[in-house]
C-alpha cells in the first residue's frame, strides 16, 4: 500500500511538472484527490487493513494527501502568477512615444515681465493703478516740472495729438493723477503703454513702462534705496549688484539711475554694456517739490520717491534679447518661447 | 560732449587711471558713456622731410619721393599730388600697422622699391581729411614718433550731460567738476588782455533793443587778422571733440565755446553797414540766409543780430551768409553774449536748427563768462591770424543778473537723505563746488551758488549737489516706515477679472499678442462698417512716424488679422492669439478720446499639430463659442445669452452671434467673413472673438458661494428628439428647462446626428436627464414615469418623434 501511495505521489508531482493550463491542474485534482481519484480510492481500501497497520498507513497516506493538495494550489498559484505577469508583459507600452498634451497658450513676454515687477512691488503694499495713454500735455509734462520750451522735453520725442493733447511719452502722469485724487499715504505702481517718436532695434514708437511711487511722512533717499535694491535683488538675482548713479528728471531731485553689473560680461565689459560693465535699468528719484505744489501736498510734511522703468529692456536683458522689435511682430515661434 | 583727456589736463591734474576717472565723473552724474584712445598704433609713424619728388619712370600717377629721417634717406613710391621738396610728412615705417588694419610692408611697385608709406589724416584716424598727405608745421621735429611730435597721444571720453548742467557742456566745465571731486583748485588759463574801456568805442556800437532776450552782449573786435588755416595743436584738439576746422578765425571761436561753453560768433567788420550792432526781435516773415546757404523765414519771436541796416545773424543760432569770415576778412567783430535760454530753444527748435550754440544758450550759458570769453577768444585770435585787438570791450548789460542766495537747512537735508552728514561736511562739499557758503543760524547755511551754476536755484537742488558729492553709494539702504495705503476696489477687481480671463485663454490655446496702438487710417476698411459706426472715426496723430501708422486703433481686429497673416507666411497656420488692449474712440466735445480695454481673439487651423494618437480636427466656430462660455462661467456672469447676428459686416451671417446680457451686448463672435479674409490674404476660414472687457468687469461676480453636494443619488435618462433639420437644437433645451420640473437637475446635449436611419431633412437631437432629488433616493419606476410624462410634452411641443 505504502508503495502505491509512493506511486500515485511521484504521478502527481510529474505531472504538475508538465502543466500549462489551470484545466490541466484541475484535472490532475480530480483523477487523484476527487470523489474517484487514486489517492481516494486507495484511502478507502485503509478500512480493510488490520488496526496495527492502519494507524501507521493512515497517517503515511493523509500526509500525502495534504502535500499533494499544496503542491497543486501551489502549481495553481504560480501558474496564476505567470499568467499576471504575461498579461503585463503583453501590456507594456513605447515610452519614446511622445506623450498627449493639451495645447496652452502664453501670455506675452512683456506682459510676464510686467507681472513679475508688479508682484514684486504688491510686497511693498503698492496698488496698481492705470491711467490715460493719450494725456493731456498738462499731466504729461507741466504738472512734472516740465513747462514748455524745457530742455527735457527733447529728452522725449513726443507724438502730439493735438497743441496741449500728446500721446504719453512716460507713465509718470499716473503720479500726477493719482496725486490729485488721493493723500498720503500713497504707494501705487502704474504700468502701461508709452510712446515716442523713435524706431530701431533698441527703440520701438510704443512700448511699456512701470512706474512707482511712494509718498509718506519722513521717506528718504535711503528708502528708496531700500525699496530699488530689494526690487533689483527679486528680479535679478541675490547676487547682482547694483549702483545708485546721480542723474537727472525734471520730477525728481535728487534723481537716480540704478545700473545694475552688466550679466553678460560679469562687469568686465561687454558689447551688450557697451565696455560700460553696468546695465542701466530704472530712473528714480526723490518727488521734485515743484511736483508737490501741482497736487496741493505740503512739500514741508511729506516726502517721497518715484521710479520708472521699460519694461521691454528688463524683458530684453533677461531673456536676452536683442531687438525690440520681435515683441511687436507676435511671430508664434517667439511666443512659444517664453 | 566729447571730452579730451589732454585738454582737461591744462586746467586740472588727473593722476588716476581713465576708467577710475570715468567711474569718478559717472558717480557724480556726468555719465562716462564711452572712453577710446587716439594715436594709438602710430608708434611706429615718424615725422620725416621730403627730399625729392620725381614722377615713377613706370606709372603716370605715382611718384618716387626721397624721405629723410634724420637717420638717413628711405625711398618711397606715394601716388598723391599735394607733396613738394622741404614739407614735412607722416612717414608710416616698415612693420605698421595703421588704424585701418593695414600693414605697411617693404615692396616694389611697379619696378621701384617702397620702404614705407606717406599718411594722410584719414589713414591716421587723426582727421577725415582725405584728399592727400598730412603736412605738418615745418618747425615739427624730425624723425620722432608722430604721436610724440603732435601731442596726439591722448584718450576721448564721451560724457553723457544732462539737461540741467549746461555747464558741464564745455572742457573747463567737467574739469571744474573733477577739481571739486577730487579736492583741487584748478588752473584757469591767464587772460593778458584788459577790460578797459578803449578805442573800440569810436569804431563801433552795440545797440540791444530787446534786452529781455539778450540781457548781455560783449563785442571786441581784432583788426589787421589773416585768414588761414589753424596750426596743428587747435585742429588736434577740435578734431577730438568733434568740431571740424575752418580757419583760424572762425576755429578760435569753436575752441573758446569748447573750453568755456561760451559760444561766440566772429562777424566780417566791414561788411556790417553803419558798423555797428543792432540786436532786436526779427520783422515777422522777414527772410534771412544763414551760412549753410539756407533761406530761412522769421518771425517776429526771433531775436537777429543786425548791422546799422540788416540782420547778419539769427542770435544764438546761426550766423548770417552776408558776414562771415571771409578769406579776405581783414577786421574781425567778435560777439560774445548771453541769450534768453527759452527765446533761443524756442527759436532753434521753429528753425529746426541744432546748433552747438543754440544748443548751449538754449540750457542757459554762463551769464558770468561772457567777458572773460570775449577775452580769451581775441587774444587767441591775435594771437593765430596775426591782428592786433582793438584797445577796449563794448559790454551792453543794461540790467546785471543778480546772484541768488538759497537757505539750506542742515538737518532737512539729512532727513530727506537718510544721512547724518556733518554740516561741515556739508560746507566743504558744497565750496569744493566754488559755491559761497555763509555760517550764521546754527544748521542753517545762506549758500551763494556761482554764475555757471544757473541750475542751482532751491534748497532741493543743493541737497542734491551735497549727496552726489558726498557719493549716493554712502546714502544708507532702508525699508520705509509707515503702512501702504488703502487699495481700492475697482482696480483690484479689473486686476483679478484680468488674470481670469487670461488663464481660461491661456488654456483654451490662446497666446497673448501685443500690437501697436497705431494704425492706417485706412485699417479698417475691410470690415466694411457702416458709415455712422463710431469705430470709423480715428483720433489722427500731428507727427506720425509714417502713413501706416497715422492714427490711434478703435479696434484690435485688423492687428489680430494682420498677425494672423505675418504668421500664416511663416507657416504659423493652427493659430490662437488674443489680445487685450485699449482702443481710442474720440468723443465730441472732450479733448480726451475714450479710452476701452478691448478682449479680441481669433483662431484658424487645426486644433493641434499632427500627433500619433488622433488626428487634429479644424477650429470651428463652437471653439470660440466654447471659449466665450467658458469666459462668461469663470467670471460668473449670468443671464448672459446668445443672439443670432446677421448684420455683423465683417462676420459670416450665418455664423455670428452677440452675446448679451439684458440689453447690454457684451461682445459678438463668428467665422470671419470670406471677403475680409480675402482682403488679408489668409487662406482657409478663421473664427474671432470681440468682447468689452470693462464692461465684462463690471458683470463678473467676484462672490462664490458653494452648493452642497446631494445626498442621494442621481438617475440620468436618455432621449432623442428627431425634428426638422432647420429648428435649433438651443430650443430643444429650453423646452426641458423651461418645464421647470423640480426633480430634473441638469439637461445635457450629447449628440446631433443626421443620416441613417433619421429620414433626409430630420436630425437626431439626444439629451441626456439628470434626474435628482434632495430628500429621497429615486426609484427608477418614479424617474421612469417622470421621463415618460417629459417625453410626451416634448412630443407634443416639436410634434417630433422620440426615442427613449
Amino acid at each position: 500500500m505504502i508503495e502505491a501511495l509512493g506511486h500515485i505521489r511521484e504521478e502527481v508531482l510529474a505531472s504538475l511538472s508538465k502543466v500549462h493550463t489551470e484545466k490541466e491542474i484541475t484535472e490532475i485534482r480530480v483523477k487523484t484527490l476527487g470523489r474517484k481519484g487514486s489517492l481516494t480510492q486507495l484511502l478507502k481500501q485503509l478500512g480493510a487493513l488490520p488496526e496495527a497497520e492502519r494507524k501507521e498507513i493512515g497517517k503515511r497516506a493523509n500526509e500525502i494527501k495534504e502535500a499533494l493538495e499544496s503542491q497543486i494550489e501551489e502549481a495553481l498559484h504560480q501558474l496564476k502568477e505567470r499568467e499576471k505577469k504575461e498579461a503585463l508583459e503583453k501590456e507594456k507600452v513605447d515610452i519614446t512615444l511622445p506623450g498627449r498634451r493639451i495645447p496652452m497658450g502664453k501670455r506675452h513676454p512683456i506682459t510676464q515681465t510686467l507681472d513679475e515687477i508688479v508682484q514684486i512691488f504688491s510686497h511693498f503694499g503698492f496698488e496698481v493703478v492705470e491711467g490715460p495713454e493719450v494725456e493731456l500735455d498738462y499731466y504729461n509734462f507741466e504738472a512734472l516740472n516740465i513747462p514748455k520750451g524745457h530742455p527735457a522735453r527733447e529728452m522725449q520725442a513726443t507724438f502730439f495729438i493735438s497743441e496741449d493733447v500728446v500721446l504719453r511719452t512716460h507713465t509718470s502722469p499716473v503720479q500726477v493723477r493719482t496725486m490729485e485724487k488721493r493723500r498720503p499715504p500713497i504707494r501705487v505702481i502704474c504700468p502701461g503703454a508709452v510712446y515716442r517718436c523713435d524706431s530701431d532695434p533698441t527703440h520701438s514708437p510704443m512700448f511699456h513702462q512701470v512706474e512707482g511711487l511712494l509718498v509718506d511722512r519722513g521717506i528718504t533717499f535711503a528708502d528708496l534705496k531700500g525699496v530699488l535694491t530689494v526690487f533689483v535683488h527679486e528680479m535679478f538675482g541675490e547676487e547682482t549688484k547694483l549702483r545708485f548713479r546721480p542723474s537727472f528728471f525734471p520730477f525728481t531731485e535728487p534723481s537716480a539711475e540704478v545700473d545694475i553689473e552688466c550679466f553678460i560680461c560679469g562687469g568686465k565689459g561687454c558689447g551688450v554694456c557697451s565696455n560700460t560693465g553696468w546695465l542701466e535699468i530704472l530712473g528714480s528719484g526723490m518727488v521734485d517739490p515743484a511736483v508737490y505744489q501741482f497736487v496741493n501736498y505740503d512739500p514741508e510734511e511729506v516726502t517721497g520717491f518715484a521710479f520708472g522703468m521699460g519694461i521691454e529692456r528688463i524683458a530684453m536683458l533677461k531673456f536676452g534679447i536683442n531687438d525690440i522689435r520681435l515683441f511687436f511682430n507676435n511671430d508664434l515661434r517667439f511666443l512659444r518661447q517664453f | 560732449m566729447k571730452v579730451s583727456l589732454n585738454w582737461l589736463k591744462d586746467y586740472v591734474d588727473v593722476q588716476m587711471e581713465v576708467k577710475d576717472l570715468a567711474h569718478l565723473l559717472t558717480m557724480a552724474g556726468l555719465e562716462v558713456e564711452g572712453a577710446h584712445s587716439v594715436g594709438e598704433g602710430l608708434e611706429q609713424v615718424i615725422v620725416a622731410e621730403i627730399v625729392s619728388v620725381r614722377k615713377h619712370p613706370n606709372a603716370d600717377r605715382l611718384t618716387l619721393v626721397e624721405t629723410k629721417t634724420g637717420r638717413g634717406t628711405l625711398p618711397i613710391v606715394c601716388g598723391a599730388t599735394n607733396i613738394r621738396a622741404g614739407q614735412r610728412v607722416p612717414l608710416a615705417l616698415v612693420g605698421t600697422r595703421l588704424p585701418s588694419g593695414v600693414a605697411i610692408k617693404k615692396s616694389k611697385i611697379r619696378g621701384e622699391t617702397s620702404e614705407g608709406m606717406l599718411c594722410s589724416e584719414i589713414e591716421l584716424a587723426l582727421g577725415q581729411d582725405a584728399s592727400g598727405i598730412m603736412i605738418l608745421p615745418p618747425e615739427t621735429p624730425l624723425g620722432v614718433n608722430l604721436g610724440e611730435a603732435l601731442h596726439i597721444k591722448d584718450t576721448v571720453l564721451d560724457i553723457s550731460i544732462t539737461p540741467n548742467r549746461p555747464d558741464c557742456l564745455c572742457v573747463m566745465g567737467i574739469a571744474r567738476e573733477i577739481a571739486a571731486l577730487t579736492r583741487q583748485k584748478m588752473r584757469v588759463p591767464r587772460l593778458a588782455l584788459s577790460d578797459d574801456r578803449g578805442d573800440i568805442e569810436q569804431r563801433t556800437s552795440v545797440t540791444l533793443l530787446d534786452p529781455d532776450l539778450c540781457p548781455r552782449y560783449v563785442a571786441r573786435m581784432i583788426e589787421g587778422v589773416t585768414i588761414g588755416s589753424s596750426p596743428t595743436w587747435m585742429k588736434n584738439r577740435l578734431e577730438k571733440v568733434g568740431v571740424r576746422s575752418i580757419n583760424n578765425v572762425v576755429d578760435v571761436t569753436n575752441y573758446v565755446m569748447m573750453e568755456r561753453g561760451q559760444p561766440l560768433h566772429a562777424f566780417d567788420f566791414d561788411v556790417l553797414e553803419e558798423g555797428r550792432i543792432v540786436v532786436r526781435r526779427a520783422k515777422e516773415g522777414e527772410v534771412f540766409v544763414t551760412l549753410d546757404g539756407v533761406e530761412r523765414r522769421l518771425s517776429s519771436q526771433m531775436l537777429m543780430i543786425c548791422d546799422g541796416v540788416k540782420p547778419v545773424g539769427i542770435a544764438g543760432v546761426m550766423g548770417g551768409l552776408n558776414s562771415e569770415i571771409r578769406e579776405n576778412t581783414r577786421t574781425v567783430l567778435l560777439e560774445s553774449a548771453y541769450f534768453s535760454p527759452m527765446g533761443n530753444r524756442r527759436t532753434a527748435i521753429t528753425l529746426g536748427l541744432e546748433t552747438e550754440a543754440a544748443y548751449r544758450f538754449g540750457r542757459g550759458i554762463d551769464h558770468g563768462g561772457v567777458l572773460s570769453a570775449a577775452n580769451r577768444a581775441a587774444e587767441l585770435i591775435q594771437a593765430l591770424s596775426g591782428g592786433k585787438t582793438i584797445e577796449g570791450v563794448i559790454d551792453a548789460y543794461p540790467v546785471p543778473i543778480p546772484s541768488r542766495s538759497i537757505l539750506l537747512s542742515v538737518p532737512k537735508t539729512n532727513q530727506i537723505l537718510g544721512t547724518e552728514i556733518a554740516e561741515e561736511v556739508m560746507q566743504a562739499h558744497l565750496e569744493a563746488l566754488e559755491l559761497r557758503v555763509e555760517r550764521g543760524v546754527p544748521h542753517l547755511l545762506r549758500v551763494v551758488p556761482p554764475s555757471f551754476r544757473g541750475d542751482l536755484e532751491r534748497e532741493i537742488d543743493l541737497v542734491e549737489e551735497i549727496a552726489r558729492m558726498d557719493g549716493y553709494e554712502k546714502i544708507p539702504v532702508t525699508l520705509p516706515q509707515g503702512s501702504p495705503a488703502v487699495s481700492s476696489e475697482e482696480k483690484s477687481k479689473e486686476s483679478i477679472a484680468e488674470k481670469r480671463v487670461v488663464d481660461v485663454l491661456l488654456h483654451h490655446g490662446y497666446h497673448e499678442v501685443i500690437n501697436t496702438s497705431f494704425t492706417s487710417p485706412t485699417s479698417l476698411e475691410a470690415l466694411a462698417l457702416p458709415a455712422k459706426d463710431p469705430r470709423r472715426r480715428h483720433l489722427p496723430i500731428v507727427n506720425p512716424l509714417s502713413e501706416d501708422l497715422a492714427v490711434l486703433r478703435t479696434s484690435l481686429i485688423p492687428g489680430l488679422m494682420a498677425t494672423a497673416r505675418y504668421n500664416m507666411a511663416w507657416k504659423n497656420s493652427n493659430l490662437r492669439i488674443f489680445e487685450l488692449k485699449r482702443v481710442f474712440l474720440p468723443q465730441e466735445g472732450e479733448k480726451l478720446p475714450m479710452e476701452r480695454k478691448v478682449l479680441t481673439g481669433l483662431a484658424t487651423g487645426f486644433d493641434r499639430d499632427p500627433e500619433w494618437s488622433s488626428s487634429p480636427r479644424r477650429v470651428d466656430f463652437y471653439d470660440v463659442k466654447g471659449c466665450i462660455e467658458d469666459l462668461l462661467e469663470t467670471l460668473q456672469i449670468q443671464e448672459a445669452r446668445f443672439d443670432r447676428a446677421e448684420d455683423i459686416p465683417y462676420l459670416h451671417p450665418g455664423k455670428a452671434l452677440r452675446v448679451f446680457v439684458g440689453e447690454e451686448a457684451l461682445g459678438v463672435l463668428g467665422e470671419v467673413h470670406p471677403r475680409v479674409m480675402d482682403q488679408y490674404e489668409i487662406p482657409g476660414k478663421a473664427y474671432l472673438f470681440e468682447m468689452d472687457f470693462e464692461e465684462m468687469v463690471k458683470r463678473m461676480q467676484e462672490k462664490r458661494q458653494w452648493m452642497p453636494l446631494p445626498k442621494f443619488p442621481v438617475v440620468y435618462r436618455d432621449l432623442t428628439l428627431v425634428i426638422d433639420d432647420g429648428v435649433e437644437v438651443g430650443r430643444v433645451i429650453m423646452a426641458i428647462q423651461d418645464l421647470h420640473h423640480p426633480l430634473i437637475d441638469d439637461v445635457s446635449l450629447f449628440d446631433v446626428y443626421r443620416g441613417a436611419p433619421i429620414p433626409a431633412g430630420k436630425k437626431g437631437v439626444s439629451c441626456r436627464i439628470r434626474y435628482q432629488s434632495n430628500d429621497r433616493t429615486l426609484t427608477d419606476e418614479e424617474v421612469n414615469q417622470h421621463h415618460e410624462k417629459v417625453m410626451s410634452r416634448l412630443r407634443e411641443a416639436f410634434q417630433a418623434e422620440l426615442r427613449a
